[in-house]
């Protein structure tokens, strides 16, 4: 599984950040990135999914 | 501690017909909110209009709300607190106070500058004063005797801690809390006045800020004021107007809304005594709980300005008409929302809107958050047991919350 960041769509909110620091990390403006390639292990999918389920601007993508 | 005078000119009267005569700006609406939203949401058109205020539209599902605040082609940032006037039709394209009030291209040229002092790591180090705040307004409580004790949540608690802490990071003196509640009031809640008084009450807050901005010249500090006055766009400082415009701005968006936030989640408490002692019991599930008290009491509705005749789903809009976009109602609708209408404590998908939608998202969110949480968990901690007991008074307007929260300590830790 990795997770991807739609830049343009990020307007900031944090919710990935709080839900899942092992995989997002915020610039200095807020705005969302994932940390090295975006790749999740396994035992972090769930919470990859939940920071999904919680942008409230779709920016996050799940791909598996 | 003064007393805000809650009365305003009824200068439409009460509402009979939420559809067609709709205000949300009689005290009735804010009362009633969750049963308007719940029946316009479970009819066909979840759209309510009105005459008032020369043309007024109020969506009330999240498509809808969700879709005015994607698109900046139609609707303006112009006005964002319906009133009975208009901005000037030749406004700078950056409005009164950016970048609340600016448009594309411009609003992200003024909201870069204003992200960095308000990003989460920076906001992260704020905690440790916000909790010490919290715990001088509870021990000023006094004497508390469980079961006797009444405390004001609203008056003696939620009102202080936003106008507290933006007045420290703005390096404003503290001492003047009474004098910034006064005009955050007059902005936001007493809408239905002539023009001619709410310029005054304007003009008053710009006189106070110019004042303080003279002072950081003369002696310049680490703080939020000297940040702005030092700031560029493109090697250029901002001007005098662009300075005053963002701290009111700061004031008026971080301090009645933060404050209402707080309230309204002190009352679902203090209703509620199964998730109150969920919360006492179980500090971890507050990750959860925070987002589900925005989803819940989500206390801000923006409003925007139609630009141009416009059918917006069989909607006739027209030029310079408002529109309000009720996030609060958005994040009840049922087609977005499992359980929708219910508090969950701990609901893990939670999509809400509270802090807004696009590219107007809430600045401040992360100091928001952090007020909130640190003043639910504090309130909790001092007063595992409380019930709402007397009358509870909601503020009028844009920005819904209790002004007067009656809570009867039932125990102390
Ligand atoms: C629980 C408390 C708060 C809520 C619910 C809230 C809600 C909102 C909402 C819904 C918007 C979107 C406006 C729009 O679409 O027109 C907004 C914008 C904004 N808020 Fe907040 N707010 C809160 C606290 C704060 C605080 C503490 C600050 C700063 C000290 C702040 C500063 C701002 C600013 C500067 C904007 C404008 C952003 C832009 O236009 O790009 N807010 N807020
Ligand atoms: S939750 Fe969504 S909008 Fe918020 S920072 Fe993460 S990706 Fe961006």
């Amino acid at each position: 599984m990795r997770v991807e960041v739609d830049t343009d769509t990020c307007q900031g909110h944090n919710r990935c950040f709080t839900i899942a620091p092992e995989l997002f990390d915020v610039d200095d403006f807020g705005t969302a990135v994932v940390i090295g390639d975006g790749s999740v292990p396994a035992e972090l999918e769930d919470k990859a999914r939940l920071a999904e389920a919680n942008c409230p601007e779709f920016a996050i993508k799940i791909i598996e | 501690m003064t007393d805000i005078d809650d009365t305003h000119t009824d200068l439409y009267g009460p509402v009979t017909d939420w559809a067609n005569d709709f205000d949300h700006a009689v005290p009735e609406y804010n009362e009633r909110a969750h049963e308007i939203w719940a029946e316009f949401q479970a009819t066909e058109c979840p759209m309510a209009r009105s005459e008032r205020y020369s043309g007024l539209w109020a969506p009330f599902s999240h498509e809808f709300v969700h879709e005015i605040a994607y698109d900046t082609d139609h609707f303006t940032s112009q006005g964002v607190v319906v009133n009975t006037g208009r901005p000037m039709i030749e406004a700078p394209a950056v409005g009164p106070a950016p970048p609340i009030t600016s448009d594309p291209p411009f609003h992200n040229i003024a909201r870069r500058l204003l992200l960095p002092p308000f990003a989460p790591k920076v906001i992260a180090e704020w905690e440790p004063e916000v909790r010490r705040l919290c715990n001088d307004l509870l021990d000023r409580m006094g004497d508390i005797t469980d079961g006797e004790s009444i405390v004001d949540g609203a008056t003696q608690y939620a009102q202080s801690i936003p106008v507290n802490v933006i007045a420290r990071m703005l390096g404003f003196p503290t001492e003047d809390e009474e004098l910034f509640r006064g005009f955050v009031h007059d902005v936001l809640e007493r809408i239905n006045e002539p023009v001619e008084e709410r310029m005054q009450f304007m003009g008053l807050l710009d006189a106070y800020l110019d004042e303080q901005i003279t002072d950081h010249r003369n002696n310049p500090r680490d703080d939020l004021t000297t940040y702005l006055m030092n700031v560029e766009i493109d090697g250029n400082k901002l001007s005098h107007e662009h300075v005053r415009g963002s701290i009111v701005l700061l004031l008026i968006a971080g301090i009645d809304t933060t404050w209402s936030a707080i309230g309204s989640s002190l009352w679902h408490l203090g209703t509620h005594p199964d998730d109150l002692s969920r919360l006492a019991t179980d500090p971890e599930v507050m990750t959860f709980a925070l987002e589900e008290f925005l989803r819940a009491y989500a206390p801000v509705t923006m409003a925007r300005l139609v630009k141009e005749d416009h059918d917006f789903h069989g909607c006739p809009m027209k030029a310079n008409d408002w529109v309000l976009l009720p996030f609060p109602a958005a994040n009840r609708d049922p087609a977005q929302f499992e359980r929708a209408t219910e508090f969950v404590i701990d609901r893990q998908v939670n999509r809400h809107g509270a802090f807004g939608l696009g590219i107007h998202r809430c600045l401040g969110s992360n100091l928001a958050r952090l007020e909130l949480k640190v003043a639910i968990e504090e309130f909790v901690a001092r007063f595992p047991s409380f019930t709402v007991d007397g009358d509870v008074t909601w503020s009028v307007g844009q920005i819904r919350g209790p002004r007067r929260l009656p809570l009867r300590v039932l125990a102390t830790s």
